[in-house]
């Protein structure tokens, strides 16, 4: 039994963020707010010399032969410092359902250049506001010979406008599966309530669509649900760590206001759902890293507690600081703008308890 | 990253869970089973079920060979409590605080002698301990016990009044926590007495609870002798040595209750399935699907929780922080559990008992659940432990009465 991670894996986290610190400071996040198109190509620049793309991909794909597991704490990096490379999309979603749904053939000729940061990959599922996956998908691909053809359009795409390869979710008779758009898909870049991340909407007049060898979206959609949780406790860790901070540090009644139970019980608070976030989203990572029994239940399960708890643990921390926390130059809207974009993204709380219920016999 | 267990944990678990199968009450588990009732007819009943597991060797499971348990690691201590549970086998109830509360503790402070006297006593159960610790002015603030004991030649005069002693009047030993300075700051002045319950001047009185049976005690000590010999370790180092005892009150068994946490989710789960509202089951209603299938999410994370904690123990020697997190977690957890539980019994919760929805359980579940959250530790104590010693925010102003001012 050893569900904690390893003495590398804690190695790259902390070497990720002495570098997130140096490199990615929110000055150089807030370079792109305004920036609807706008992402960080020398981060990504940097970070690609840096292998960390290549991370979770074998070998003979252009990778370093690291698991699914070793991008988790890179990933809660990523969110502490909110970090405007598309590097969840890419790497942690739509690179990992390409290797756990593609032929050898399209491993190989897609993989390496994600691997190497050359190539952005997306993933687009929704098409409508309530619209997460099962029977709302409702693109359905017509075929020509052996050509696959795409129209219609994806919505809330994230990291659309930087991307120029999409992993499309797409129905088939009645049944969803993925396939790949290298060329001719259409991007709208879009204003986002989370100023830092990019997304917009992808339309597609009858572009060439190559469909993903394994079928059904499981377990590729998974492991983009394990990797936004993993994304989400990065940011929310920052976020507890900012409001235990500014308690300590503002003076109320002549006292810091760290010494009212107000507000201590409400940090101890958000340290017990951190916590539980934790333990769900690793577990979720784990399992479905490792295909276990249960992959699909914890994924819902993590997805359900870090959308419903991390928002609450979010808006808690912006009540902890008060009116500062109002202001657009302080930082906490942008924390929580990441993540209430991220509790809806791939499903809210509703959603995957609905799963967790028809999984479990309801 | 691991979460398989060996093949040798594997083995060890098909060995216990043999066992149990073999060696449950008879009828056990089955519809025909009558369950004790009365507060003596469970104690009846869990000194035979008990003693079996001591004559097997399993009552010690987490006591080391030196002391006669059986020195087993971490992994199969929880393997143990896993299967227990699994089995739904009856949880160790009269033997409770020997185990784990009062051996434990005097393993660790007490002399040889001691050790000698009073541990085999525990394991073959022939003796019962109860726990002296909280008082009608020592709840929470537990350092501000006022039960005093002086010296007195040989002897220590014990006066005072404990309050939420579990076995008190069948146990024949206390654990008990009481002032043996007053001069100094209220955590200095503290000590352990192992104290005979058979003396002169101890009166347990039953405390009928919120659910209507009696499974506490309060216990009044007027003038008790205790010989001087019974003073576990050092003199007013009481409270260091309590905090053993704490620590103790939560471990392995975390994973077993929730397996017993799931194994009620299940039934609860059924009864939402043959429970109608608007001729459909409410298990298919939006509202109480949502909140089951929330209370199967909650209860899948105390597991992951759980394993977290197992982790850091194997990894560090010791349970972390996690520790408060965890018992505020999963307290919590626990009362919205058996809110959604008497949820699903609707009108059926009006009734109690044999006329009560399932037999009345949800009810005394959710009665139950208040002491998740106020003992070993109210959630607002362990609020206080998480914000002061794992996220390091600055401890409040000590509240004053304001001088009165002269007229």
């Amino acid at each position: 039994m050893d569900f904690d991670f390893s003495a590398d894996q804690y190695g790259l986290r902390d070497e990720a963020r002495r570098f997130l610190e140096k490199q990615c400071p929110v000055s150089h996040v807030r370079e792109f707010l305004d920036d609807k198109a706008g992402w960080s190509r020398d981060l990504w620049k940097q970070m690609a010399d840096l292998g960390w793309m290549a991370l979770p991909f074998p070998e003979q794909y252009g990778g370093l032969g690291q698991s699914f597991l070793d991008l988790v704490l890179l990933l809660g990096e990523l969110g502490r410092s909110l970090a405007p490379v598309p590097f969840l999309s890419s790497v942690a979603m739509a690179g990992q359902v390409i290797l756990a749904h593609g032929s050898e053939e399209q491993r190989a000729r897609l993989l390496p250049g994600i691997a190497s940061g050359d190539r952005i990959a997306a993933l687009a599922v929704s098409e409508q506001p309530q619209g997460f996956g099962g029977t709302s998908i409702d693109m359905h691909p017509t075929q020509d010979g052996d050509t696959w053809h795409l129209n219609g359009e994806k919505k809330y795409v994230l990291d659309a406008p930087a991307a120029d390869l999409f992993v499309v979710a797409a129905c088939v008779g009645d049944q969803n599966r993925w396939f790949v758009v290298e060329e001719g898909a259409r991007v709208t870049p879009q204003t986002t309530y989370d100023p830092t991340r990019g997304a917009g909407s992808v339309s597609f007049d009858d572009a060439v669509a190559d469909p993903l060898e394994a079928p059904f979206l499981f377990p590729g959609l998974q492991l983009a649900t394990a990797a936004v949780c993993a994304e989400m406790i990065g940011a929310a860790e920052k976020i507890l760590d900012m409001t235990v901070e500014y308690s300590k540090q503002r003076e109320q009644f002549g006292r810091p206001i760290g010494s009212f139970q107000a507000i201590k019980h409400k940090c101890a608070e958000m340290a017990t759902e951190l916590e539980a976030a934790r333990a769900a989203a690793y577990y979720a990572c784990w399992a479905v890293a490792s295909g276990a029994e249960d992959a699909a239940l914890s994924s819902h399960i993590a997805k359900s507690y870090c959308s419903d708890q991390l928002a609450h643990l979010a808006g808690e921390g912006v009540q902890g600081h008060g009116g500062i926390a109002f202001t657009w130059e302080h930082d906490m809207h942008l924390y929580l703008k990441r993540i209430k974009t991220a509790q809806v993204f791939l499903g809210d709380g509703p959603y995957h308890r609905e799963r967790i219920a028809r999984i479990v016999g309801l | 990253m691991d979460l398989a267990f060996s093949p040798e944990e594997t083995a060890f678990r098909h060995e216990i869970s043999a066992w149990i199968r073999d060696n449950l009450p008879a009828g056990w588990g089955t519809p025909e089973f009558k369950e004790p009732k009365t507060f003596e007819e469970r104690l009846e009943f869990s000194r035979a079920w008990e003693k079996r597991l001591a004559e097997a060797g399993w009552a010690g499971i987490s006591w080391p060979k030196d002391y006669g348990g059986r020195g087993t690691t971490l992994m199969d201590q929880i393997i143990f409590h896993e299967e227990m549970a699994a089995a739904r086998a009856p949880q160790i109830f009269i033997n409770f605080v020997g185990i784990n509360l009062a051996g434990p503790t005097i393993m660790a402070h007490g002399s040889e002698q001691q050790k000698k006297r009073y541990l085999p006593k525990i394991l073959d159960m022939s003796e019962v301990w109860c726990q002296g610790f909280s008082e009608p002015n020592a709840g929470s603030d537990l350092a501000n016990v006022q039960t005093k004991a002086v010296l007195d030649g040989d002897n220590f005069i014990v006066n005072g009044q404990k309050i939420w002693t579990s076995f008190a009047h069948v146990a024949d030993w206390c654990l008990l926590l009481c002032r043996t300075d007053s001069s100094v700051a209220k955590h200095k002045g503290l000590s352990y007495l192992l104290v005979d319950m058979h003396s002169a001047g101890i009166e347990p009185r039953p405390l009928k609870q919120i659910t209507g049976e009696a499974e506490f005690d309060e216990v009044f000590f007027t003038d008790v002798r205790v010989p001087r010999a019974q003073l576990l370790g050092e003199m007013n180092m009481g409270w260091t040595y309590a905090n053993t005892t704490l620590a103790n009150e939560r471990g392995p068994a975390f994973l077993a209750h929730q397996i017993r946490f799931r194994n009620s989710l299940n039934d609860l789960f059924d009864s939402a399935k043959r429970t109608m509202r608007d001729g459909v089951p409410v298990a298919e209603h939006p509202a109480f699907r949502d909140r089951l299938a929330r209370a199967y999410a909650e209860v899948e994370i105390m597991r992951y929780i759980g394993y977290r904690l197992v982790t850091s123990i194997l990894r560090n020697g010791r349970p972390g922080v996690e520790g408060s997190i965890a018992k505020l977690y999963w307290s919590e957890m626990v009362r919205r559990f058996q809110e959604t539980s008497i949820a699903i019994a609707g009108l059926g919760g009006m009734l109690d008992d044999e006329d009560g929805f399932d037999g009345g359980k949800w009810n005394r579940g959710f009665s139950m659940s208040f002491a998740q959250t106020i003992a070993a530790g109210s959630s607002e104590i362990q609020k206080n432990i998480i914000s002061e010693r794992v996220l390091g925010m600055p401890r409040g102003e000590v509240w004053a009465p304001k001088p009165k001012e002269k007229v």
